[in-house]
C-alpha cells in the first residue's frame, strides 16, 4: 500500500504553514500524527499532492491548566493527555478517554487537534469536546478565531474550520462533578459501536447540571440538551436515566454498517448512556 | 514522482542517509534500503504491531510513518535490543516461556515491550495486556507473551537492584 506521490513541507513557524495552504490551496493538507491521514493515502482515498508536516511548529504542544480553563495545544497525543499527571486531577475525563482511543503505538502518535480536526464520526474526541463545551481555535489567512465545539461538526468530514485554516488549540471550561467516558467497542483499536461522555454536578443529592455527547451513531457527535435536561433537577434515579435515554434515542440517527444493525446500535447506545449516567454520578 | 528529499537519521546507533521519494513509508526504508528486516510487514493498515520500532522514545508502527517524517529521528530496531550473542532479557525470556510460535510478531512485540517495561518496570498481568494491545498474535494466544515478559521484568528489576 503505497501512497500517490506527494510534496512534503516540514515548515518551522505557522506563518510558513499559511503561506503553503495559501499557495497549494485545496491539494494542501496539514498532518498531525498522521494515524488518521496516512492510512488514508495509502488507500488512496485521501490525495493529498502537497503535504505540510506540523511537528516543527513551536507552541502547539502545551498543556496549560488555568483556574477556570484548560487549553490543550493542537500537537498534544493522547499518550501526552494519559501522561500527564496535572490533568488527570484537573479534568480526568480526557484521560479516561484518550485511554479508550485506538492501542499504545496510535497514542503515542495521535493528536487532539488531529483527532477534533479529522471530522470521522469514529473519532472519540469531538463527542469528549462537546460534552466539555469546549472551543476550538483556529488561525488563518485572516488571523485567529474560535468555534464552538457545539457547532465545529457539519457532515462527515466536513466541520466549520475552512481548508486554509490551521486547528491550534482546544479550550475547556475546567469540569465540574462527576464524569464518564463509556464506549462500547468490539476489540481494542476499534472505533466506538457507540460511546458516551458525561459530565454530572451533584449538589444535596440532586442533579444540577448535566453535560452529554455521544459518538458515532450519527454522521456528526450528538449533543443532547434534551438528555442533559432530563436529569436537572432529579435525583438521577432510573426513571430520570430512562428519560435521558429516550431523549437520547430522538437525537441520534445511526447507520447500519458492520458494527450492527440500526436497532442494535440504539440499544447499544442506551446501554453505553445508562453506565456513563450511573458512572459520572457516582463520582459526582 | 515528486521531488527526492534527503533524509538522514540514526538507526541502532548508526547515521544513515539516503534520498527518497517523501512518501517511502518507513517500514519499507528499514527492510528494502537499509535491509533492517527485523521489523515485519504484517497488515500493513496500522493494526497489527509487527512493524513496531521505537523512535525517540515512542513506540511507533512504522507501516503509519514516512520516512521523512523521521528526519533527525533516533529510531531503535529488535536488531538493537539484543542479537543472538547478547539476548535482552525480554528476547531470552520469549525463548525461555515459549512466547513466541512461528515468530513472525515477536520482533514488534518484544520491541513494544522494552518500551513498555522502561514506562513500567513493575506491570501487573492486566497492564501488560493493555500496553500489549496493539501487538497481535495469532498462534499464542497471548498466555506465555505475557509470563515472558512479567519473568523479563523480574529479572530486570533483580539486576537493577544488584547493581545498585
Ligand atoms: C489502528 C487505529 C485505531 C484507531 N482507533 C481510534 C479510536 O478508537 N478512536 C479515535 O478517536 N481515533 C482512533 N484512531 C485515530 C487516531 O486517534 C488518529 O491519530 C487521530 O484521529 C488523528 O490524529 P492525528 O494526529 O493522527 O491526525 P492526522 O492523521 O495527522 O490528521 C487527521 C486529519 O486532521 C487534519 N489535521 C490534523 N491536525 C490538524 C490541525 N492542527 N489543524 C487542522 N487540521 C488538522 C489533517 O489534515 C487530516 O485531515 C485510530 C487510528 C488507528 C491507526
Amino acid at each position: 500500500m503505497i501512497p500517490a506521490a506527494f510534496e512534503y513541507y516540514r515548515p518551522k513557524d505557522m506563518a510558513s504553514v499559511l503561506s503553503l495552504l495559501e499557495e497549494h490551496g485545496d491539494d494542501a493538507r496539514v498532518m498531525a500524527g498522521g494515524h488518521s491521514l496516512i492510512p488514508m493515502m495509502k488507500l488512496r482515498m485521501a490525495d493529498v499532492p502537497h503535504l505540510i508536516d506540523l511537528q516543527d511548529i513551536d507552541g502547539l504542544s502545551e498543556i496549560e491548566i488555568g483556574a477556570d480553563t484548560i487549553k490543550i495545544g493542537a500537537m498534544v497525543t493522547q499518550m501526552d493527555l494519559i501522561s500527564h499527571e496535572g490533568l488527570a486531577d484537573a479534568a480526568p475525563i480526557l484521560r479516561e478517554t484518550a485511554l479508550q482511543i485506538a492501542d499504545p503505538q496510535v497514542r503515542y502518535m495521535g493528536t487532539v487537534g488531529g483527532n477534533v480536526a479529522n471530522g470521522d464520526p469514529g473519532n472519540d474526541m469531538p463527542g469528549l469536546m462537546q460534552c466539555l463545551d469546549a472551543t476550538m481555535s483556529v488561525i488563518g489567512p485572516d488571523g485567529a478565531r474560535d468555534i464552538l465545539a457545539r457547532e465545529f461538526y457539519e457532515a462527515a468530514y466536513m466541520t466549520a474550520r475552512e481548508d486554509d485554516e490551521v486547528l491550534t488549540s482546544v479550550t475547556i471550561p475546567r469540569p465540574k462533578g462527576g464524569h464518564a467516558y463509556e464506549k462500547q467497542k468490539r476489540k481494542i483499536g476499534d472505533y466506538a459501536t457507540a460511546a458516551a461522555a458525561v459530565q454530572i454536578v451533584k449538589e444535596n443529592g440532586v442533579c444540577t447540571s448535566a453535560s452529554i455527547a455521544m459518538t458515532n451513531l450519527s454522521d456528526i457527535p450528538i449533543h443532547s440538551p434534551d438528555a442533559e435536561a432530563a436529569l436537572v433537577g432529579t435525583a438521577v434515579d432510573d426513571a430520570a436515566i430512562k428519560a435521558a435515554m429516550q431523549a437520547m434515542l430522538g437525537d441520534i440517527d445511526p447507520n447500519e454498517d458492520n458494527r450492527g444493525p440500526v436497532a442494535f446500535k440504539n440499544h447499544v447506545a442506551g446501554v453505553i448512556l445508562r453506565r456513563a449516567i450511573e458512572r459520572a454520578w457516582s463520582r459526582a | 514522482m515528486s521531488n527526492k528529499m534527503h533524509i538522514k537519521f540514526t538507526v541502532n546507533g548508526k547515521v544513515e542517509e539516503f534520498l527518497a521519494e517523501p512518501r517511502e513509508l518507513l517500514i519499507y526504508t528499514l527492510r528494502e534500503r537499509l535491509n533492517i528486516t527485523g521489523p515485519h510487514i504484517g497488515c500493513e493498515t496500522s493494526h497489527c504491531g509487527a512493524c513496531s520500532v521505537t523512535i525517540d522514545g515512542k513506540s511507533v508502527k512504522a507501516c503509519t510513518m514516512f520516512a521523512v517524517q523521521a528526519d533527525g529521528a533516533d529510531i531503535t530496531t529488535i536488531e538493537g535490543i539484543g542479537g543472538p550473542d547478547d539476548l535482552h532479557p525480554l528476547q531470552n525470556a520469549f525463548k525461555e516461556h515459549h512466547g513466541l510460535q512461528c515468530g513472525y510478531c515477536t520482533p514488534g512485540m518484544i520491541t513494544r515491550a522494552t518500551k513498555l517495561l522502561e514506562e513500567n518496570p513493575n506491570p501487573t498481568e492486566e497492564e501488560i495486556r493493555f500496553g500489549m494491545a496493539g501487538n497481535i498474535c495469532r498462534c499464542t494466544g497471548y498466555q506465555n507473551i505475557i509470563k515472558a515478559i512479567q519473568h523479563a521484568a523480574a529479572e530486570m528489576n533483580a539486576a537493577k537492584e544488584a547493581a545498585e
